[in-house]
């Protein structure tokens, strides 16, 4: 290990926290209806899309209205994308490479993958979509992560106001957070990404005589525009097979670094655009507090980890340099960087890969799958991961409440059983779905087949795959064979799962909340800025994480490590 | 009032898939060809109006004469049409097959080494497949080797791999490192240089 | 005397010791009784471990008839023992709580007897039974018998026996108009008669909704009680999937799992401590309530009483000690302050209320005058206090000494009062007290200032609750000046001055409508408008049908105060809760670091590593588990019937404390219990101890 891989950890959120605060006020007053720079320009365009689309945006809806037409949209935009990907071979614009059809299972798969903010890729792009079939996902990748704050706004207005039936306008809210938000920023981070070196054209793929006499060739197409909304806005999905290890995608560690910025920017906006929303910033210190600790200890251990390298070389007589765990990883990033970064993108529900997670250490995988199994709080992705850290503080806050001897609140709203049930169940969805597929998959031959890593590594490698479908992360153990229908069906049943179910019973919380009368706080009440519930809040996280998967756990990265230091291989 | 909501919500996909789609890419594409045409048509490098590669693209130098990077796990190696990592696992006795083999081959071309000098880089496949770089220490390990078959001087080499290591950014992002491309184009030319005086 | 043996009865059955034999025994019988599915029903953490014990029970037979399995069936036999105990114990947990509510429910179902009844009509007497009654019948009841049922006295005044309800055996005055008509069915009537309009029909009576209300009070859940038993039962599920999942993993990796351990591995991870007791401790939340002598109407109520953050308190009687006591003497320019003592002590020698004794008891201990031996009542003529004359005194020859009030006594000394009294006397009025003035032979002495004292303690009580986070306000029929007096001497946060019922109710209105839960107690028909407004309303028994039928408590000791015990009662029992759960489920930690290395030590050798605690085979380690789970019940049952305590302090403090008890000491505390059990295990050869 280095000072430089751990001083990192740090630089990069102290980076981020002031970028996030700045983000938080612009997309408060335009989220809210204040003033902003860029109204001159984009108020024009909103009222003629409003007019074009013949929506009202001013009227207020009940939350059941606002969920109907949040699911109109996703399942519309997943209808015409599956559609788009299936004519790939009759449209003739934009495929040089004559890119054929898209297996059935691959498209549902996809579609499903990218309307959930998922980008969980069982194909690799650069072998099996034309550019046009890639401009297609990058429509998804613009609108999925703004249902991911729609879903935000739903559930913390339900803090935020009192004795209200209605939540919000969905068009109001899901039109201007893409017109004031994820246009600009991804086009400006298009242009940034390609001053640092990524390609952008929709040539054929180079042939290059290289110096050595051979032939390669080298595949093209629209990458700094994909990869800027597809970083900015946490999907992950990557154009070529190897993500943001691919040197087009990140010539540089330069070019990373921006990446890593620019996904993390709105889950950490989402933070203080929370406390703008309820008026009370003190709240959002324990929950950054979780989130950065959380954040730092997954990055310190995973680098750590990584850094110590594979104890099974050792074990076999391999004694090099230095032990670091090099494969699976790039030279300009380094040991450090790439842990950072494929931690950052595990914790945010983003993705995107730097490094291959399935070469990681044992210990060393170990903490993505985990950042993902606690629930994808730990910033999360646009919106969604502050949900969920709220679903956690909710019930946190129901035991500790009781603690105290009250009917528990948070915000001044009392945590009744309506909202422990929606919470319980939103825990309930995503640990089932993991669990029960996982179980399914090691059972059946079809899951057992598609297993590259044998012995408890296959078991990771299962695990990461739901973990990572439930999570919408979309990142994955690369050997397991993604591609076959029974991991496309089942990982597929995983993305729906960890979206609609896991946040639709939030939603509801937020509207029961939302009718709730506030209570004013006073010495009886718990307070909820302090390092007390920092504690309480960081142990439930934690707690909950590992009380459903300890087995699991325990049978996949633990036993691995354990059998790695014995110089155990599974063949 | 269902149907009406599903048609707005049809003619706002609709909509996006034109503008979030084609208009945003087509616009990014045209500022690119315009403002950075070298980063935007692949960063290719060209000599004598050929094609030899992209300088951010790895290539796949097997020969002892040149500089030699990371192992690459795609099929065939440093195929640049479908990137990958190998994926293997660290329980996995492949991945301590290919590390050995690797290994042995490295101890074998580059004489008077032992295992403890070989940075793990040099053994274990990249992430990409076509990782364009390696660090200094592999450069500095193979200049020997370069040197000697294509009796060019080390020294040269030595200070090129100097003058061409990019450091970590801001003194801690990333790992420092050398560009195996420019190193042997510098090889080829060096060599010229030696070969006509 | 009688009286006083029923009131020894009442109290001791109510103070039943957690361990009465009696009790112990129908919990005994109850906890087989409640091995029935269908009465496990409602407690889902339960009814898996049952389920649970049956498999592992088959299995213990399966391996009986293997042969070879010797090993196997004693270890299942253990397990499954264990498991069927972890049931009986949560059993018996609430069968204990249940039968402590029987206890009281059994004991006032001895007054619903059929009493005969003699009902009024048309002027006429007509002998029916009580359980003939309707509401709006009249019926007289004489001096020796029992109250037939509920209602309201419309005609007449008579002392009433009412300690087989309140336990107090003083008798109380019961009287036609004002706020002491109402009276109970089963109680007594000791002297005089009165008329009653009944006023609840035959099973609706206060007597038959308090039994109803002490049975069912331990079937009904309150809100709080819901919302945990779904946290624990998604938790239940949760772990039923995690349990269930393990299998396949295991099968994966080339390792086999027996039933029994799956089995242990749920019960252990399942919250079965809070689970078992989650009843009892609502169920003996309800019975201190009881024992307080308070009757809560419903379980809501109980736990509102812990989210109060206002409670409204009556000044007359709550924060005072009601009757006005004298305080100062002041005496007139030129009159000499032991010349004025003994003028007000001979005035008020006859005086027999409380006002009057106050008044002599002031010049003894301040004057030091002597007392009542100077009486004599032939040389004495007492003139009595009329409400026309409104004073009071005494002649003594030619003395005539006079006290009352002090326009009257100013007109009947003939004399105006000089300036610098009249000011004394003005500054008292202000201040809430009453002046009153002594007169001798046409002379004004000085006046005596009667102060409505504040109870002692008053203000600490009300101090700890503003730390909790309570603010006490005090409702007042006084001007705001007297009022906010007093509200600074008792330490009250605000007061409502000059309250008349609409004022009362707009208050309490007012006060929820910003979001607070308020708590109130009343007695008059005046109060029940803002009773029926407030979240916690206690009624006083003394008080008027009216407030009862708003209240959603009933005081029956009437003590006002008592709402501050019903506040910490309420938050009690939410703090026993959480802090059950919060130590069950932290167990599951070391529970994990037992069972799991246990499970998977012959699939991968390494995971021996994670058997931080030693134990000595993986057979006595999933044992000592199981046991720790089972025997932590019927060890916290004294805990969950006795609540956790509680302190009025801030509640950062209270969840501190409590967290460090029950969080930290449930992550620690099974570790250390596991450790012993399996030593135990280990001496005493109860497995196999093979690694």
């Amino acid at each position: 290990m280095t000072w430089q891989g751990v001083l990192q950890i740090f630089v990069l959120l102290i980076v981020i926290l002031p970028i996030g605060k700045l983000l938080s006020i612009y997309m408060y007053k335009f989220l809210d209806g204040g003033k902003t720079l860029t109204d001159k320009l984009f108020v024009p365009i909103e009222k003629k899309l409003y007019r074009f689309i013949g929506v009202n945006s001013s009227s207020e809806m009940a939350w059941t209205r606002y969920l109907f037409i949040l699911l109109a949209v996703n399942f519309i935009g997943f209808v015409v994308l599956a559609i788009l990907i299936a004519l790939q071979p009759i449209l003739p614009w934009f495929n040089p490479q004559h890119m054929g059809r898209v297996p059935f299972w691959t498209n549902i798969n996809t579609s499903i993958s990218f309307i959930t903010n998922t980008n969980w890729q069982n194909y690799s792009g650069e072998t099996t979509l034309s550019y046009l079939s890639q401009i297609w996902l990058t429509v998804e990748q613009f609108l999925s992560p703004v249902s991911g704050i729609c879903i935000f706004l739903v559930v913390v207005r339900g803090f935020s106001r009192s004795n209200s039936k209605t939540i919000g306008n969905f068009w109001h809210d899901f039109v201007r957070t893409i017109i004031w938000l994820v246009i600009p920023v991804s086009f400006i981070s298009a242009i940034v990404l390609l001053a640092l070196g990524s390609p952008d054209n929709f040539s054929p793929y180079i042939v290059a005589h290289t110096l050595q006499g051979a032939k390669q060739v080298i595949a093209q197409g629209p990458v700094a525009s994909m990869t800027s909304i597809m970083q900015f806005g946490d999907n992950g999905g990557g154009f070529f097979n190897a993500n943001a290890a691919h040197p087009y995608a990140a010539p540089n560690v330069v070019s990373l670094l921006f990446q890593t910025i620019l996904g993390m920017s709105v889950p950490v906006a989402c933070v203080f655009l929370f406390g703008k929303m309820i008026k009370d910033k003190l709240q959002i210190k324990p929950i950054m507090a979780v989130m950065g600790v959380l954040f730092i200890l997954g990055a310190f251990l995973m680098y750590h980890y990584e850094a110590t390298g594979n104890p099974a070389l050792a074990a076999h007589g391999i004694h090099l340099a230095s032990s670091q765990n090099y494969e699976g990883k790039e030279s300009r990033f380094g040991i450090g960087t790439s842990t950072l970064f494929n931690n950052t993108t595990t914790a945010v529900s983003w993705g995107s890969v730097a490094a291959a997670n399935d070469s990681m250490t044992p210990l060393g995988g170990l903490i993505p799958l985990f950042n993902m199994m606690t629930g994808e709080v730990i910033f999360g992705s646009w919106g969604v991961g502050m949900v969920g850290m709220l679903a956690y503080a909710v019930l946190t806050l129901f035991l500790a409440g009781l603690m105290v001897g009250r009917t528990p609140e948070y915000l001044g709203k009392k945590i009744e059983s309506f909202e422990v049930k929606m919470a319980v169940l939103s825990m309930i969805v995503p640990s089932l779905a993991i669990l029960i597929l996982s179980a399914l998959s090691v059972a059946v031959s079809a899951g057992k087949s598609g297993i590259f890593n044998l012995g408890p590594h296959g078991l990771t490698e299962v695990l990461y795959a739901f973990s990572s479908g439930v999570g919408n992360n979309g990142s994955a153990f690369g050997g397991l064979n993604a591609a076959s229908p029974w991991y496309s069906a089942t990982v597929g049943i995983a993305m729906l799962l960890g979206r609609y179910p896991m946040y639709i019973p939030l939603m509801a919380m937020g509207a029961s909340l939302a009718k709730k009368q506030k209570i004013p706080a006073n010495a009886g009440t718990f307070p909820t800025h302090g390092i007390l519930f920092t504690i309480l809040l960081m142990g439930t996280v934690l707690v909950v994480g590992v009380l459903i998967f300890f087995p699991a756990l325990a049978l996949g990265p633990l036993a691995e490590q354990f059998a790695a230091h014995a110089g155990k291989l599974f063949g | 009032m269902y149907l009406k909501t599903l048609w707005s919500s049809l003619k706002f996909i609709v909509l996006s898939f034109l503008v979030l789609g084609l208009v945003y890419n087509l616009v990014i594409f045209g500022i690119g060809k315009l403002i950075f045409p070298g980063q935007a048509n692949g960063s290719l490098v060209v000599q004598n109006h050929r094609v030899i590669g992209s300088s951010l693209i790895g290539q796949n130098f097997t020969s002892e004469k040149y500089f030699q990077g990371r192992p690459s796990a795609t099929t065939p190696a440093y195929n640049a049409a479908a990137s990958s990592p190998s994926n293997y696992g660290p329980t996995n006795p492949l991945l301590i097959k290919e590390i050995k083999t690797n290994l042995d081959r490295v101890l074998k071309e580059n004489p008077g080494i032992s295992a403890s000098d070989v940075p793990p880089q040099l053994v274990e496949s990249s992430a990409s497949g076509i990782d364009p770089d390696i660090s200094p220490q592999a450069a500095y390990l193979q200049v020997p080797r370069v040197s000697r078959l294509n009796h060019i001087s080390k020294l040269a080499l030595i200070s090129y791999i100097k003058d061409n290591t990019v450091s970590r950014f801001l003194w801690i992002f990333g790992d420092s490192y050398v560009n195996v491309l420019s190193l042997n184009l510098e090889v080829v030319k060096l060599d010229h240089i030696e070969k006509q005086s | 005397m009688e009286n006083e043996h029923q009131k020894d009865i009442s109290k001791h059955a109510k103070a039943q010791s957690l361990w009465n034999k009696e009790l112990i025994r129908f919990s005994l019988r109850q906890s087989i009784a409640k091995l029935s599915p269908r009465q496990l029903m409602g407690n889902p953490v339960m009814l898996v471990v049952e389920v649970g014990a049956i498999l592992t029970t088959g299995e213990m037979f399966r391996y009986l008839a293997t042969s070879g399995q010797g090993s196997n069936f004693i270890f299942t036999l253990q397990i499954s023992i264990w498991l069927w105990l972890t049931v009986l114990f949560a059993n018996f947990a609430e069968a204990m709580a249940e039968g402590r509510g029987k206890a009281h429910a059994d004991e006032l179902k001895k007054m619903r007897t059929d009493s005969p009844a003699r009902k009024i009509v048309d002027g006429k007497i007509m002998e029916i039974s009580s359980s003939e009654l309707s509401v709006g019948d009249v019926v007289a009841v004489r001096a020796g018998e029992v109250i037939p049922a509920d209602g309201d006295v419309i005609q007449g005044i008579a002392s009433v026996d009412e300690s087989a309800i309140t336990g107090e055996s003083a008798p109380v005055i019961r009287e036609s108009g004002g706020d002491r008509s109402a009276v109970t069915g089963g109680t007594t009537v000791l002297s005089d008669e009165i008329n009653v309009v009944v006023t609840a029909a035959k099973g609706e009576s206060f007597l038959d909704k308090m039994i109803a209300l002490i049975e069912a009070g331990v079937r009904k859940k309150t809100p709080n009680e819901v919302a945990l038993s779904l946290l624990l039962s998604g938790l239940s599920m949760i772990f039923v999937i995690v349990v269930v999942t393990v299998a396949p993993f295991a099968a994966y990796s080339h390792t086999h799992v027996s039933v029994t351990v799956l089995v242990a591995l749920l019960v252990a991870l399942i919250p079965t401590t809070i689970g078992g007791l989650l009843s009892a401790i609502g169920i003996s939340g309800m019975n201190r309530l009881y024992e307080k002598n308070v009757i809560a109407l419903s379980g809501r109520a109980v736990e509102a009483a812990g989210d109060v953050s206002v409670i409204l308190l009556d000044k007359t009687g709550t924060l005072t000690m009601g009757a006005r006591q004298a305080a100062t003497l002041v005496p007139a320019e030129g009159v000499d302050a032991v010349d004025l003592a003994q003028a007000a002590l001979m005035a008020s020698q006859a005086d027999e209320t409380p006002e009057g004794r106050s008044i002599v008891a002031l010049c003894q201990s301040k004057y030091g005058l002597e007392g009542k031996s100077e009486i004599d009542r032939e040389e004495h003529l007492f003139v009595e206090f009329s409400a026309q004359t409104k004073m009071s005194g005494v002649d003594i020859g030619a003395r005539q000494i006079r006290k009352g009030a002090v326009k009257q006594v100013a007109d009947w000394a003939g004399e105006a009062i000089e300036p610098q009294l009249t000011k004394y006397i003005d500054d008292m009025s202000r201040s809430g007290s009453t002046p009153l003035l002594v007169a001798e032979n046409k002379k004004v002495l000085g006046a005596i200032e009667l102060k409505d004292i504040v109870k002692e303690g008053i203000k600490e009580r009300l101090s700890t609750l503003r730390s909790a986070g309570i603010r006490t306000v005090m409702i007042t029929g006084d001007n705001p000046i007297t009022a906010a007096a007093i509200a600074q001497e008792a330490g009250v946060d605000d007061y409502l001055a000059e309250a008349t019922p609409v004022s009362k109710m707009e208050y309490v209105k007012s006060v929820r409508s910003e979001g607070y839960m308020v708590a109130m107690v009343g007695d008059g028909t005046n109060d029940a408008p803002a009773l029926a407004n407030a979240d916690v309303a206690v009624a006083m028994n003394t008080g008027t049908m009216a407030a009862r039928q708003a209240g959603n408590m009933i005081d029956l000791d009437s003590n006002p105060t008592k709402l501050i015990d019903i506040v910490e009662a309420g938050k009690q029992i939410l703090i026993t809760r959480g802090a059950l759960t919060t130590f069950s489920i932290v167990n599951d930690v070391a529970k994990y670091f037992a069972i799991i290395p246990a499970m998977f030590v012959a699939a991968y050798p390494g995971i021996e590593a994670l058997n931080i605690m030693h134990l000595t085979s993986p057979k006595s380690a999933i044992l000592s588990a199981i046991i720790f789970n089972a025997i932590i019940i019927p060890i916290l049952i004294p805990l969950a019937l006795r609540g956790v305590k509680y302190k009025a302090k801030s509640a950062a403090n209270i969840l501190r404390k409590n967290l460090f008890i029950y969080g930290l000491g449930g992550l620690i505390v099974p570790f250390i219990g596991i450790k012993l059990i399996d030593m135990l295990v280990t001496t005493l050869h109860l497995v196999s101890l093979a690694k």
